[in-house]
């Protein structure tokens, strides 16, 4: 077994190495610090990580190339990836890449809290589901995958193609599960445009902690889903059908759609 | 070179010239032969008459066997210069008279050139017509022409009848009479005027070929070398060089379709120059952010991070509170300077113009602090949203704040900004982006601009004087430019000036003033009819009409600046009109003319020296 650490923390500023190993020690986690790619992929042969934080602009290897290299050896640690450059295709980028969250720089304290609960809870979700996976009880699947023809942008919200040229969005089931109790919801408002890559939803959870929801593709929302705002457990017990957010009318779903992931993949 | 065949004019000339020589040649060739030709028969006339008056005159003589009488007569007339010979042969062919006293008793062949005529066929004629009687010939190849006529003298009752018994009753022709006349003088009148056609030729193609090089210097020489040089300039990058010609012809359309290409392509250059700034600055921006981004997240952990722990410390916890919210301030800030990055690609949405307004005003509130600007807002809660690019439409708001605090300068001032939501009709608001003649002839003129836009150029006709109206391209406006004078309530004749088709409808009379109505061809979008009355504003244009109001958004920027002068109030919408001298582009208010007319907008200005000046934009809901 190997020796056991929470948080792997990747940036070649030492100030935000240190911002980040403070900010981890406040809720009592453990975390190491790597200045480059190759470091961090030294350490991770020799300690088991569960979650990693990493940076895009590195000299040498960037976080891509990490995501990259991390889906390769099929390492199941989740990955956060945060940047100054905090462009919508960046975070379109990561999220296609496997990461299962994405935090613009500067972030607070509040910001980087919420997404790393997030991001551990990911992991354990990911372990007990591949221990359902093994016993072959699918009955048991601690999540419940998005369905075959929905697109899926990471981790974070789906995409269905819909009548009339109307597509509706949602927020994936993981994303949910690993939130934990919803106690508000922060919606957009009709007619308002939302991109791929920018925020388009809030989850508040128990603790105050806000999640934002990255929108798997741009377009103008028509319709917002009174029930899920009258009834948030909705959102919880059917987040694929009853549950969705919006429907939106797409921008640019023929380019777009390229850059989320169709969910008949991952069965 | 100037005689070189490779030009234009030498080669004008050499054509018209070959074309002269081959006309005045093949004229004269006709006009010569028909010349000599009518001298000849003159000539022939005169011989025959003289050979007619000695067969007569001796006659009698002839009859009394007077031989002493006619050989007098014969040499008499023999006498005159132009008759080279004269002589009377008898039927045998013996010379019988003849003024050259050696050759009688000499006899005559039958092909000699007074014999041929009759003897030339096997059986000799007995009669011969008056042409026939005529020969013209040369007594060897150097002499001058000769004419000869034969004139026969035939047998009569009196002849055989007469004392002397010489001829009988059997014979038909005695003899023949032979007169040759030396057409030297007429071929000398021929050569003569063959010699003044080709003095006439000569002087013919010497004055076409100067008439033509001055035609060819003036007409195409000049213009020709002027557009040389003008696109030798262009070729350098010197796109400020216009020819400026005034002439109407090919060459003329030519060189004013050359400076529209110059004028166009140096305004391209510009734009072309902006937007690489714009991109570079884009680059700068991005990756400014990116490096300030990193130091930023130390201060805004460190700091929230201090305020977590000095919750029990209310005055350091305030401090600390300071840091924080300054912070995500400058977050934002650099946000802005991210998305301002992004802007090359325009992305159409719904824009809550209030918020791109407080978007901006973030950016340069500390700009309005520390040029003493006192920012008033009066902002409309209820403004609907437009659709519009929202970073198109935060540049012109910044763009205009930041004017205004540069006509504040120094000593600062008040800038107000104010949304409101108006109800506008298309009247005074829609603009006319093409407009053509009955004949479908581009009425539009992008040379004449009316505030900032392509105008509309009709032939006016008042009186004697003729000129050009240039029209107020946006509809129910009245800012036309008038290049002729006209007199008060005048009714203008006006008429397209490519082919001068009248515009007026002399049938359909205006409402207000009864004066008859022009009418104007607004391609797939109907007609706009116009009253012609001078001083009358009626203008009726149904198919925007049918349209009926509609709802805009109107933002007011104000400043109690320095304002901007008369002159300059026209100009300031055009590219690289700036006031600004070195340190502006004369970009910042076309790029902003450009964004609003792209949006259906109306950008308006009022402007008071040194009172302040207002800018009033209407964006469509």
């Amino acid at each position: 077994m190997k020796e056991s650490t929470d948080i792997l923390v990747i940036d070649d500023e030492i100030v935000i190495l240190d911002a980040i190993k403070k900010i981890a020690s406040l809720i009592d986690l453990t975390s190491d610090t790597c200045l480059n790619v190759d470091e961090a992929l030294n350490n991770l042969n020799q300690k088991k990580y569960n979650l990693i934080i990493c940076d895009i602009m590195m000299p040498d290897k960037d976080g891509f190339e990490l995501l990259h290299i991390i889906r390769q050896k099929r390492i199941q640690t989740p990955i956060v990836i945060t940047t100054g450059f905090s462009t919508l295709e960046n975070a379109v980028k990561a999220l296609y890449e496997g990461a299962i969250g994405f935090i613009p720089k500067p972030f607070s304290v509040d910001e980087l809290t919420s997404i790393i609960k997030r991001g551990l809870e990911y992991g354990k979700i990911f372990t007990a589901q591949n221990s359902f996976t093994k016993s072959k009880n699918e009955d048991l699947l601690s999540f419940v995958p998005c369905p075959p023809k929905y697109y899926r942008l990471g981790y974070d919200s789906w995409m269905n193609k819909s009548s009339e040229g109307t597509v509706l969005i949602g927020v994936t089931d993981l994303f949910l599960k690993s939130i934990g109790m919803i106690k508000e919801i922060d919606f957009m408002k009709p007619e308002e445009t939302v991109y791929q890559g920018g925020t388009c939803l809030k989850i508040y959870d128990n603790n105050e902690f806000s999640h934002q929801v990255i929108a798997p593709i741009s377009g103008k929302i028509i319709d917002i889903n009174e029930k899920v705002i009258v009834n948030k457990s909705l959102l919880e017990k059917d987040p694929y059908f009853q549950g969705w957010i919006y429907r939106m009318i797409p921008e640019n779903l023929e380019h777009e759609i390229n850059n989320i992931i169709p969910c008949s993949s991952d069965i | 070179m100037i005689f070189s065949f490779t030009k234009i004019g030498m080669k004008l000339i050499l054509i018209v010239s070959l074309t002269v020589i081959i006309i005045f040649a093949v004229f004269a060739y006709f006009s010569i032969q028909d010349q000599s030709e009518n001298l000849i028969t003159e000539v022939e006339r005169h011989a025959n008459q003289l050979s007619e008056t000695i067969r007569h005159s001796t006659r009698f003589d002839m009859l009394a066997n007077r031989r002493e009488h006619v050989h007098n007569i014969i040499n008499r007339i023999g006498e005159e210069s132009s008759i080279t010979n004269l002589r009377i042969l008898n039927k045998e062919g013996e010379i019988i008279y003849s003024i050259h006293q050696d050759e009688i008793g000499e006899m005559v062949d039958k092909n000699a050139e007074s014999c041929y005529a009759c003897h030339a066929e096997n059986q000799p004629l007995q009669k011969l017509s008056i042409q026939e009687r005529t020969r013209i010939f040369r007594i060897d190849p150097d002499s001058s022409r000769t004419l000869g006529i034969i004139n026969p003298i035939y047998n009569e009752q009196t002849c055989w009848e007469a004392d002397c018994h010489a001829h009988s009753e059997k014979q038909t022709v005695l003899g023949v009479l032979d007169i040759a006349v030396s057409l030297s003088e007429i071929d000398k009148v021929a050569d003569q005027s063959s010699m003044n056609m080709i003095i006439y030729t000569l002087f013919a193609i010497l004055l076409i070929a100067i008439v033509l090089r001055l035609a060819v210097k003036n007409l195409i020489r000049k213009p020709v070398q002027n557009l040389v040089k003008a696109t030798n300039y262009v070729a350098i990058g010197n796109l400020n060089h216009r020819i400026a010609s005034s002439r109407r012809d090919e060459l003329g359309q030519l060189a004013n379709s050359f400076d529209n290409m110059t004028k166009n392509l140096s305004e391209m250059r510009m734009q072309l120059f902006q937007s690489d700034k714009l991109a570079s600055l884009g680059k700068l921006a991005a990756g400014v952010a990116h490096e300030i981004n990193n130091p930023l997240t130390g201060v805004l952990t460190y700091s929230s991070f201090l305020l977590k722990r000095a919750q029990d410390n209310p005055e350091m916890k305030a401090d600390l509170e300071v840091i924080v919210r300054e912070t995500k301030r400058s977050r934002e800030i650099v946000k802005g300077l991210l998305d301002f990055s992004r802007q090359s690609t325009p992305r159409r949405g719904k824009v809550n113009v209030n918020e791109v307004i407080e978007n901006a005003i973030t950016i340069v509130s500390n700009q309005l602090k520390i040029n003493h600007v006192e920012l008033k807002k009066e902002m409309l809660n209820t403004l609907p949203e437009i659709s519009g690019d929202a970073n198109q439409v935060q540049q012109v708001i910044l763009n205009l704040i930041v004017n205004a605090i540069d006509a504040l300068g120094n000593k600062g001032g008040k800038i107000e900004i104010v949304t409101t939501e108006t109800r506008l009709s298309p009247y005074g608001v829609t603009k006319i982006r093409n407009a053509t003649c009955p004949k479908g002839h581009d009425l539009m003129d992008s040379e004449h601009k009316i505030d900032g836009r392509p105008s509309i150029k009709l032939k006016a006709k008042s009186g004697k004087n003729e000129g050009f109206i240039h029209l107020d391209p946006v509809y129910g406006n009245h800012n036309h430019h008038y290049g002729i004078e006209f007199n008060k309530n005048e009714i203008i004749k006006l008429f397209c000036p490519q082919c001068g088709i009248s515009l007026v409808d002399e049938n359909d009379k205006g409402p207000d003033c009864g004066a008859p109505v022009y009418n104007l061809i607004i391609p797939e979008q109907g007609i706009l009819k116009g009253c012609t009355k001078f001083g009358c504003g009626w203008q009726k244009w149904d198919f925007v009409d049918k349209s009926g109001d509609r709802n805009f958004v109107e933002i007011k920027i104000s400043d109690n600046g320095c304002g901007i002068n008369k002159d300059d109030l026209d100009k300031i919408f055009d590219p690289f009109f700036t006031t600004k001298g070195q340190k502006g582009t004369g970009l910042g208010l076309s790029v902003i003319w450009g964004i609003v007319d792209n949006h259906k907008g109306k950008i308006s200005v009022e402007s008071v020296v040194d009172k302040g000046t207002t800018f009033t934009i209407n964006l469509p809901e």
